[in-house]
This record gives structure tokens, sequence and C-alpha cells, in this order.
């Protein structure tokens, strides 16, 4: 018999659903998958490396730019990480900031994860619902921060400050006059908190819409169901963590397990898969969509109702505020000195991990008693979930592996660093 | 008016006339007809932009009504690309034999009692053959071209169409049974009566399978594999840009007229009004009132125009089916219903079942 | 009764025409500033592997085939379509013992698993 020879076939980086700037190598026998091999390194940053060099406050923006859809997240990884070094936990107040920003960014994640991944199979008209909410979303990202992306909110010893009353509001233009802008403008007269608990109210019926489209509709089961079945002890070993993992059946979440935070004193419940297939991580970040809404909207309450410092009065580690800059010399002097020299932190080693919205984001930070880190090694979740790919896509068809490039949620931030 | 012309012209040799007056017959039905090919790429846009709570194109013309023409004139300034591996003449044999095909196959279609190009008994069989003849524009294309996407998109839309085919073509039996002539005029006015006698009723699920064919034949969504944005890029007309390109999206949208016309003639009842039978006599024929009840082109335009509307509706809401899926689809799920029902509507008319072939 | 069919050939003509005229204009009207990397097949970016035109499935061909045999008995389905209401019960049962022929050979590909594509 004539030697059997495989179609090899690059699939991206220029590709529609190469997720950003995957490039696999397929080898095809028809439309069958024989192997899938991801080339990865189009992205890389150097993040880790650039990090030994500066300040450790000054990498907290290189940490949105990491996995650059769930922004906050990847802060807080970080943030903690030099907390438990220093030693210094956060105010209260600013760790139900932080749980409740933490769950927007899940619900920011999900939502581009859940458009991106119909759009891969062919819903396009998701894609473009999930962007509607996370518009808003973005806006309460924006009214905290200043970014609606980057936003390098999270600082050690708490968060940059403190919820605004009022939110940025339309103004009329040439595309949108009064009567517009004002329908785009009422759930915008109050405060930031307002303007979230109006989200939390609305988003349980958009979550609906999704599923309106997708859940029941048979061409989606038909091209998820069965898909890049995942065993529980295959997932185990290779190291899944978050909605892949708990697609698998196996209830393995950070909030829960090693609760950092104030995620003890909220109550959730963590949503798990039975077969390990496409639709049931589908199902999955479904419900964890709504566990967040539920999440924020037990933050909101306390947040209401417990007015307090965000930040530490620990002006060596914390910088102190504008106005004490202006008349108290101390201040200027620990102002000058956090902004140049920055912290130093003790000499040693911390791992610390989130339950990032795609799974377990850790810090690996060594110490040898500088204000930069000797080493800080990112665990991404992404690197692991990618690796696999080849073991799930393996006997699939061509369409399949973009429609397990999308159930991985992969960005390539955080996986080339 | 033709016989005006006709005597107009009538200095010049008989032949000479007849062909000017048929070639003038031919751009009175195409230049509308791509006039409705632009126009269906901007409602297009503008349907799933509303579906999609966006607004679509609105920034060239008025409620942007004249992006299509912007289009239209962008593309034919574009460089045309001819890859170095493609055999060149296959390359640009494929567009052109994707469009023939998709034009020609109007020749035959009637607007109205007698409103036809080319009135001749064999005109489904026509039909049937004009469209099959769209598949080989795709595969030469997808194999000259020379890229693995393209050839993957080629393999593709080769076996979905040729597969819907049989689908499609018994539904068209089914058709003929009921109508008892390949005439389409003919399988129109043997609807007439009232709303009860379109073929519809007794062909319900001819209908449904001729409809979701036509989906398939035209590689759109759900059935897109072919194009498959985000499996195989663009599949076949990957390689494809400026002119090149846009012929074959103009064969396309013809395409998707044609098979929505289709439709209505074979199944709701082409120009027939829906209020025949229903209201007195009187209000269909006389008056403006008359005009607008009764038979006439404006309801197969609307019908047609209803169609039309499904194929974007669909597009908007469906995920794509998986290649092997399409295929199952086809053969293991429409083939034996079409089969069954074709029996079924054989023994309806040897039967003398009423109210349709009493 | 022919003469119908001279706008048929001239719509052929025209349709083609069709084709070729705008893309002769576009040729024309466009730049044409080629260069090798805009010239060579679409690979996602890379450096094609291999020629693409090589062995593919057999499953394909086996599909044309089934399409022929198909396509052949919707030809032959077709006049009898017009005339059944003429044939009556005869022709009923006629097509009926072909139709169970090719049932018959359809239900043998299927077990045969000729359109399986896993």
């Amino acid at each position: 018999m004539a030697e059997i020879r495989n179609y090899t076939l690059n699939f991206g980086p220029q590709h529609p659903s190469a997720h950003g700037v995957l490039r696999l190598v397929l080898e095809l026998d028809g439309e069958t998958i024989e192997r899938a091999d991801p080339h990865i390194g189009l992205l890389h940053r150097a993040t880790e490396k650039l990090a030994e060099t500066k300040p450790y406050n000054s990498s907290i923006p290189y940490m949105d730019r990491l996995d650059y859809v769930s922004m906050m997240c990847n802060e807080h990884g970080y943030v903690l990480a030099l907390e438990k070094m220093l030693g210094i936990t956060a105010p209260e107040r600013a760790q139900y900031i932080r749980v409740m920003f933490d769950e927007i960014t899940r619900i920011l994640n999900h939502c581009m994860w859940l458009g991106a991944h119909a759009l891969d199979i062919g819903a396009m008209t998701v894609f473009l619902y999930a962007f509607r909410e996370r518009e808003d979303l973005m806006d309460a990202y924006e009214a905290v921060s200043g970014a609606r992306l980057h936003a390098a909110y999270y600082r050690p010893g708490g968060v940059y400050r403190d919820l605004p009353d009022s939110m940025p509001k339309y103004e009329p233009s040439k595309w949108h006059n009064q009567k517009e802008v004002d329908r785009l403008n009422e759930n915008r007269q109050g405060s930031l908190l307002d303007f979230i608990e109006d989200f939390t109210r609305r988003f349980p019926t958009y979550i609906d819409e999704y599923e309106t489209l997708l859940t029941d509709n048979r061409i989606w089961k038909q091209r998820t169901v069965g898909i890049g079945v995942v065993s529980p002890e295959r997932a185990l070993q290779m190291g899944f963590s978050g909605p892949m993992i708990r697609g698998s059946g196996i209830e393995w979440d950070l909030r829960k397990k090693q609760p950092y935070a104030v995620y003890d004193k909220v109550d959730f419940d963590i949503p798990v898969g039975v077969n390990g297939d496409c639709y049931d991580r589908y199902l999955v970040r479904i419900e964890e969509m709504r566990q967040s809404n539920r999440i924020i909207k037990q933050c909101v309450d306390w947040l209401r109702n417990n007015p307090g410092p965000v930040m530490l009065d620990d002006h060596k580690h914390v910088p102190p505020k504008r106005e004490e800059m202006k008349s108290n010399m101390e201040s200027l002097i620990h102002h000058f000195k956090l902004f140049t020299e920055g912290y130093s932190l003790p000499e040693g080693e911390v791992y610390t991990a989130v339950e990032h919205p795609k799974g377990e984001f850790g810090i690996y930070l060594v110490s040898d008693g500088a204000n930069k880190p000797y080493r800080l090694k990112i665990r991404a979740p992404g690197f692991a979930h990618l690796a696999a790919l080849d073991e799930m896509s393996r006997g699939h068809m061509l369409a399949d592996v973009v429609a397990i490039i999308g159930t991985q949620d992969i960005v390539f931030g955080e996986v080339d660093r | 008016m033709l016989e005006a012309i006709q005597s107009a012209l009538s200095f010049l040799p008989d032949g000479l006339v007849t062909l000017l007056i048929i070639l003038l017959k031919i751009f009175a039905l195409l230049l509308p007809l791509l006039g409705a090919v632009a126009y269906l790429t901007l409602a297009e846009r503008k349907v799933i932009g509303y579906i999609q709570i966006r607004i679509g194109p609105n920034r060239v013309g008025p409620r942007g009504l004249l992006q299509p023409i912007a289009d239209a004139v962008k593309l034919l300034f574009k460089e045309t690309i001819l890859p170095t591996n493609a055999n060149l003449f296959l390359f640009i044999l494929g567009p052109i034999l994707t469009i023939g095909p998709a034009m020609a196959a109007w020749a035959v279609v009637p607007f109205d009692d007698g409103l036809v190009i080319a009135d001749i008994d064999a005109s489904l069989l026509y039909i049937l053959a004009m469209t099959s003849l769209g598949v080989y524009g795709i595969i030469i294309a997808g194999w000259a071209s020379n890229s693995k996407y393209a050839f993957l998109g080629a393999l593709r839309s080769a076996a979905q169409i040729v597969s819907y085919e049989i689908a499609m073509g018994f539904a068209l039996v089914g058709v003929l049974l009921a109508a008892g002539s390949l005439n389409l005029g003919e399988i129109v006015t043997a609807q007439q009566g009232s709303v009860v006698q379109w073929f519809m009723w007794p062909l319900l699920p001819l209908f449904l399978i001729y409809f979701i064919s036509g989906l398939a034949e035209t590689n759109r969504a759900p059935f897109d594999v072919a194009e498959g944005e985000s499996e195989i890029v663009a599949g076949f007309h990957v390689e494809y840009s400026a002119m090149t390109f846009s012929v074959f999206f103009l064969a396309e949208y013809a395409n998707i007229i044609l098979i929505s016309l289709l439709t209505s003639a074979m199944f709701l009842g082409g120009w027939l009004s829906p209020f025949e039978g229903i209201l007195p006599e009187s209000m269909l024929t006389g008056g403006a009132l008359g005009l607008l009840l009764g038979s006439g082109i404006h309801w197969l335009l609307l019908k047609t125009a209803f169609f039309m509307f499904l194929f974007l509706w669909i597009r908007a809401t469906y995920p794509r089916y998986r290649y092997d899926q399409i295929m199952r689809l086809g053969w293991k799920v429409f083939i034996p219903i079409t089969i069954v029902w074709l029996l079924v509507v054989a023994a309806m008319v040897v039967g003398n079942v009423g109210p349709w072939f009493d | 009764m022919l003469e119908n069919y001279l706008p048929i050939l001239v719509f052929l003509v025209l349709g083609l025409l069709f084709g070729v005229g705008p893309i002769l204009m576009g040729y024309m009207l466009g730049p044409s500033r080629p260069d090798s990397a805009k010239l060579s097949p679409y690979e996602c970016g890379f450096e094609a592997f291999e020629d693409s035109r090589m062995k593919f499935d057999v499953r394909f061909y086996l599909i044309a085939i089934l399409f022929i045999i198909f396509d052949l008995e919707i030809a032959f389905m077709f006049p009898w379509a017009i005339v059944l209401g003429d044939l009556g019960a005869y022709g009923f049962w006629a097509m009926f013992v072909f139709l169970a022929i090719l049932v018959v050979g359809f239900a043998y590909e299927w077990k045969k698993g000729a359109m399986e594509w896993e």
C-alpha cells in the first residue's frame, strides 16, 4: 500500500479564529485532524523580564496587558503577591471593591469569550449582544480608573481611589440628539454603585437572550456536544484550571478552596459540568456569569452601607494623599521615595494565585531584598490549556478545532506573556 | 410597445430586429436584476445590522443608500491579483463560469402571465441544468487557486452542492407531479383558485426541503462551510480580489434571488394574489384596488422579498453546521423524506385527492 | 417552438459576458503592482508546506458517484411526473417498483457507511 501522506496546513496567525496570533500546524487526513501543533511566541513581550528592571508598582500596568480581556484579575494576582510579601492587608472596603471588580472582569471576559466562541461556530449575533453588555461594564472601569481596558486600579494596600459618586455621561453631538442622549444617560444619573446595581438587575435577562440563541439550538448542540472531551483525570494531569477543569466535573475554584479577599464572605455557587465537552464548558461559563452577577449584587449592598478607607495609611508602601503633600514635608518625601525608588520587599519568595476568569492565575515572585523582583514568574492558565489542544482536537474535524480553540478561551497576551 | 420598436426598426433585416428585441428584453430584465443584487447586499447589511442592535452602513448617501455603488466603484479600482502558482486560464474562468449560468437561468423565469423572455416547455429542466452548472465555477476556482484553503473550500462546496442537488431535484419532481407541466408559467397557473390551492400545502415537506436546499445550494448560512469565514477563511475565493471576487459575489446574490423567486413561484403561487377565492371577483379585477389586490407581478416580488429576508434572518440567527453534519442532513434526512413524500404526492395525484388534485 | 430557444442562447452569451466584462474592466482600471508576497498563495501568513494539489479523501469520489446515480433517477422521474395524471395507477405502481429498487440501493449504501464522514 502506498504511503499515506497527510495534508499539512498552516492555521493562523493570520486567521479569523486564531484568537490573536495562534499559529497551528495542522496535519490533516481529509478534514480529520491527525495532529495539531500550536506554535506560540508571536506576542511575546518579555513581561517577566521587564518586571525585573523596575520598581514593583511600575509592573502593575504590565499585568493588565497579560490577559487583555480580564485586566483587573491579573492585577489582583500580582498585588496579592506584593501584599503577602510586605505583610500588609488591604482595608475591607478595598477588598470588597476588588471582589466586585474581579467579578465585573469575569463577566467582561466571559462575554468576550461567548461572543468569540459563538462567532467561530458561525452564530454572529451573540457577539454583538455580548458587546452591548461589555460596553456598560467598561464604562464602570472607566468611571473608576479612567481607562476602559488597562485600568492599573489595584495597588498593594488597597485600590487607587474610592468609587466615584457620579458616572460620566453622554453629551449631545452631531450623531446623538438630546433625546437619545437622555435615554442613554438614564441609568447614569446616580453614583457608580447605582449604575452597577442597575446593570445587575438587567444582566440576567441578557444572559437569557444569549441562551435563547444558543443553549437549545440544535446546530449549536451538534457543534459542541461531544467535541473536545476531557476526562476529569486528564484534566488534572494536564494542569487545567478554571472553567476548563470545572467543565470536566471537578469542583475546583480558588475562590472557594483558598479564599482570598472577601470571597469567604459572599455567597455563590460553583457550577460544574458532567461530560467535559465544549457544551458543558459553555454551560459552566454561562452559569458563572449568573453567579458573578450575584456576587456583584452582594458587594454593591455591602459597599453602599460601609464607607471607609480604600487604601492603607502606611506611607512606606502607599503614596500619601495629594492634599497632604502640599502642606506636609514628610508626605512629600514619602511620595518622592515611592515614585522613584519604590519600596523593597524582604528577601524570600511567594506564590499567590487568584481564580482568574480563565483559570488559576499565579504569580511566583522571588525577591533578593531589592526594590525590584529578582524573578517574576507568571502562571498563565491559557498556557496549560493550549498545551492540551493537540489531545483535545485529535480525531475531530477542521471545523472542530475552531470550536476547541474557542472553548479554551485563549488569549495570547497571557500565553506568550 | 414592442410592436412600435419593431416597426421603427423595420428598415433593418428581419433577423437583426429579432436579435435587437431579444437583447432589449434581456437588458430590461438584467439591469433591474443587477440593481436588486446590489441592493440585496445593502439590505443584508442593514437587516443583519438591526438584528444585531446596530444600524449598518449609514455614511454613503442618505441612510447609506449609496453604499452598494460605493462598493462597486471601490472594487472596480482595486488591484486584480493573479497568484503566481495559479493556473491563470482556469483562475479567470472560475468566476465567469459561476456568473454565466446564474444569469442565464433567469431567461425562463416568468414574472407574470406571459411575462417571460423565453417561454419554453422545459423551463424547469433548464433551470435545474443552469443552477447545477454553477458548481463547476466553484470547483475550478478552488483548484486553480492552488491554495489549500481554496482547495478545501472547493471540495466542501462541490460535495455539498451535489448532495443537496438531489434533494432539490426530488422536491422539483414533486412540483411536477402536482402541476403536470415543466413550464414554470403553467406551474404557477396550476395553483390558481385560492390560497389553499398553492402547492405549499400538499407539498409542505418538499417546500421546506426545497428552501433549505436552496440555502445549501447558494452556500448561505448555516450551510456556508464552503466559505466558512472562521474555518477556512474564505474558502474557494480566498485568492480572488477586486472584480474577480465581486463576480462570485454577484453570482451568489443573483442565485439567492433566483431561489427565492422560484420558491415563491412553485410553492406560493407566484404572481397569484392571496386574496383569490376570498374576496369577491369584482374587487380583484376592477380599478386601482383591483390592481393592488388582484394577481400581478407585485405579489411575486413581495413573496420573493419575503424569502430573501428569510435568507438574511437565518444567517443572523444560526450557527454554522459542520461539514459532515451537512452531508448527513442532506443524505440521511432530506433524501428519504423527499422519496417518501414523492410517493405520497403521486398517490394523491392518482387518487385525485382534493382539494388539490380533483 | 424552437425560436423560443434563441433568447436563451443570447442570454447565455450575455451572462458569460457579464463575467468577462467586469473582470476585464477591473483589470484595466485597477493598479497592477504585484510582488512575490502578494502573489503567493494564502496560508495564514506563512510559506505553504507543500503543493496544495494532492491526494484527497476518497469519500468525495463516492459522493460524486452517488450523485450521478441519483441525478439520473431524477432525470427518469421528470417525464413520468408530468404524465402521471394520464397514466393513473399503472404509472404509480411502475414508479413504485422503480423507487423501491432505488431505495434498496440507498439502504445498502447507508448500511455500508458510504455516507459516514467520521
